[in-house]
């Protein structure tokens, strides 16, 4: 071990070098990612399995959702995972103001996109059209059109929740970027933050078109 | 060797916050030992009182319905709460950064992070309890789950917040293994308790989580009546079973590889014999890891799935007896010419071999299609279940605790309790669940509360039997916890091991070796050394 690596930002006792550290975090991150992959698998599962045995009621519930919001949603989400690569390349030229000023706009994005999906669980809330014994909405056709809409809610949730939580890890890390924390030598969390806002993007690029766009 | 107390890691730093806010991978697995250690307490107590109530048909000591709780509190609290966290995190965490070479785990705070979730998770469970626990059996089926007023949602909120106790310490090891290995310690090098942990990772990984939205779609079931699971709103009963076994079936050998694991050391150690089959071993881990996830439906042949499905499943169980069976014979060979110290690790260590090979074969049984429909949900899956679960893991969790005790705290127990305990707990072992075969082959069905008349004589040998089970258990307990006050001081290196952990000192220094080990002989290399012990290295 040399001087250099001892005395390396945030090289925790236990790693000999940073290049060690860093290659650990990652890794540890992507089997994160695997474990929330499988998280999600079994709701994709089972919206599978519904839609298979009702295909004509997810056809139909499908329409009452707001395609077009879907669509905002999309685009607001993919130009938060570009403002987010940014955020990183910033860091990685040493650029502080640069970081912050990404993962803010990242975290507007973020924001952004739960208002949209606020105004459509609202609506979707005012007209009853609601997860299991909570469904009152009549004018959908076909078996059991509660089930589309607690599959669309949970799916859709635990998402926002995920949003949630990246916002969270956005913001600590904005904290840490404008005090000065990182810099082009050691950024791995703002690099692992990045790969999970990625993960939650691509998440909503399944549930775009298996929700909204059915048919 | 030195009288002076050295600074190890038990001692320093001092104090119980010290203890608390620990990031030291040993003090780690200790903390789940004690936390672990005491649900198994909790577990086996509810096992003594479904055993005594099965003394006598009808109306005994408790009402069908504390019964059902008491069952299910045992059945949860052991699989939840004792066996899946019981070797990997206690064992595995003391043991597998100094089996490497390795400072810590790679992330110590996680580690501990994975402990105060557990105890959160226990926390859950015991309000459960108190609010007169759940009545569900361990599997929490729908649609039953979704309409007992019992306290379903505390025990499967307790059992999801668990998952994530384990997802954590997978992913830790996963890590740790890639990236922390000492100079010189190549993969085909690793201890193959180190491999086994690696296979049980992987299954941690990946079938947790599925468990986690399962519980969670359960608990929006019942709180909410979403209608997933609940066939009147078009749901489905059967997905919650494909749901939860999808987990389960794989969680039954993150029980298992890691006392696999360990049985490997044990074989190898005790017969002082270089261990046969390194790489077969090795990859058997994975093979069963990688067939675990193919084998759910087996639990569900009598649940409505198709017949071709069943087939199918039924044929891929059989497949898991391969790589089994490979470990197996391999072990065998390693004893075979070996020159076999008959020390307490290695008494439990042969215990496994041949309680798990019963408990592996009577599984056969119940893979085929049509035994199964004569045998599910009767007293001989309760005994093949134990036999590999309580004959399996936790006699291979005996043997390791008996083989790293030294380690853990420098001191050694009392050889001739020991055994006394062995004798108990092997023998009472086998009259317990034995006698359950039989039962359960002539048609008593489980979980049931009363039984005709014809069953109460094999009902009381099996109670006699888990009564001695619970006497070697206490005697464990006793000589165990005497040791840490009384013990002789252990050497470094008691049984003349080859892995790193016993290269330093016991109880080890707080970063586990004075300077980084660099590995270059085997770690199974016994042919190459003296067979004559010397105690201390």
């Amino acid at each position: 071990m040399n001087d250099h690596s001892i005395n390396h930002p945030g090289l925790a006792h236990h790693f000999s070098t940073p290049q060690q550290q860093k290659e650990s975090a990652k890794l540890g991150l992507w089997i994160f990612l695997v474990t929330e992959v499988l998280l999600f698998g079994g709701l994709f599962v089972a919206y599978g399995v519904f839609r298979a045995w009702n295909p004509e009621m997810f056809y139909n519930a499908h329409r009452s959702l707001n395609v077009f919001l879907g669509a905002l949603n999309t685009v607001i989400l993919i130009s938060s995972s570009v403002t987010m690569a940014l955020a990183i390349r910033s860091i990685q030229l040493d650029d502080q103001p640069k970081t912050v000023r990404f993962l803010i706009a990242t975290i507007i994005l973020a924001a952004a996109f739960l208002v949209v999906k606020y105004f459509e669980y609202n609506h979707k809330i005012h007209l009853g059209q609601l997860p299991g014994k909570f469904y009152t909405f009549r004018g959908i056709e076909g078996t059991n059109p509660h089930l589309f809409f607690t599959i669309y809610f949970a799916m859709t949730g635990l998402h926002a929740l995920h949003i949630i939580g990246g916002m969270s890890v956005l913001i600590w890390l904005t904290l840490k970027t404008s005090r000065g924390r990182f810099s082009a030598e050691y950024y791995t969390p703002v690099e692992l933050a990045g790969l999970y806002w990625h993960f939650v993007d691509l998440v909503w690029i399944y549930l775009f078109p298996l929700l909204y766009l059915i048919g | 060797m030195e009288t002076a107390i050295k600074n190890n890691y038990l001692n320093s730093p001092r104090g119980i916050l010290s203890w608390l806010t620990t990031l030291d991978h040993k003090r780690i697995g200790i903390l789940y030992l004690a936390s672990v250690m005491f649900s198994f307490l909790l577990g086996g107590i509810f096992a003594l009182l479904i055993r005594i109530k099965l003394l006598v048909p009808g109306e005994f000591l408790m009402s069908a319905e504390a019964y059902n709780r008491v069952f299910t509190l045992h059945g949860a609290i052991m699989i939840f709460l004792f066996i899946i966290p019981s070797i990997p995190a206690t064992l595995g965490n003391f043991a597998l950064p100094m089996m490497i070479g390795a400072r810590d785990v790679a992330f110590p705070r996680l580690n501990l992070a994975s402990w105060y979730i557990y105890v959160a998770g226990a926390v859950f469970a015991v309000y459960s309890m108190v609010q007169g626990g759940a009545d569900t059996g361990w599997t929490f089926y729908t649609p039953y789950s979704t309409m007992t007023t019992s306290s379903v949602i505390s025990m499967t909120l307790g059992a999801f917040i668990l998952g994530f106790s384990s997802i954590f310490t997978g992913l830790n090891f996963i890590v740790t293994i890639h990236k922390l290995r000492a100079p010189g310690l190549t993969w085909f090098k690793l201890p193959l308790f180190v491999w086994a942990l690696y296979a049980t990772a992987i299954i941690q990984i990946l079938a947790t989580p599925v468990l986690g939205i399962t519980l969670l779609l359960l608990i929006l079931e019942r709180a909410f009546s979403i209608g997933v699971f609940n066939p009147a709103m078009g749901g489905d009963p059967v997905l919650y079973q494909h749901f939860f076994w999808f987990y389960s079936h794989p969680a039954v050998y993150i029980m298992i590889l890691p006392a696999m694991g360990i049985v490997s050391e044990l074989v190898s150690v005790f017969s002082h014999k270089k261990i046969f089959g390194y790489k077969a071993i090795a990859f058997s881990s994975f093979g069963i890891a990688f067939i675990s996830f193919l084998v759910w439906g087996h639990h569900m042949f009598t649940s409505g799935q198709s017949d071709l499905a069943s087939m199918i499943f039924s044929f891929l169980t059989f497949l898991v007896a391969i790589p089994s069976g490979i470990k197996v014979f391999n072990w065998l060979a390693t004893l075979y010419k070996g020159s076999i110290s008959f020390e307490t690790p290695m008494l439990y260590g042969l215990s496994f071999l041949f309680l798990f090979t019963v408990g592996g074969l009577t599984g056969m049984f119940l893979g085929a299609l049509a035994t199964d429909v004569h045998l599910h949900d009767t007293y001989f899956i309760v005994a093949h279940f134990h036999y590999v679960m309580f004959g399996g893991t936790v006699m291979a969790f005996f043997g390791g605790l008996h083989y790293w005790w030294p380690k853990i705290w420098g001191k050694i127990y009392n050889k001739t309790w020991a055994l006394v305990a062995w004798l108990f707990t092997f023998v009472g072992f086998n009259i317990t669940f034995f006698t359950q075969f039989i039962l359960g082959s002539r048609g008593m069905p489980r979980r049931y509360y009363s039984y005709p008349a014809k069953y109460e004589g094999l009902h009381e040998i099996s109670t006699i039997g888990s009564i001695v089970l619970g006497v070697g258990m206490l005697i464990m307990a006793i000589y165990l916890i005497a040791s840490l006050f009384r013990g002789r001081s252990a050497p470094a290196n008691p049984w003349n091991a080859l892995t790193l952990e016993w290269q330093t000192d016991s109880p080890p220094p707080t970063a586990n070796f004075a300077a980084t080990p660099v590995v270059t002989g085997g770690f199974y290399d016994y042919d190459k050394v003296s067979p004559n012990p010397k105690g201390d290295s």
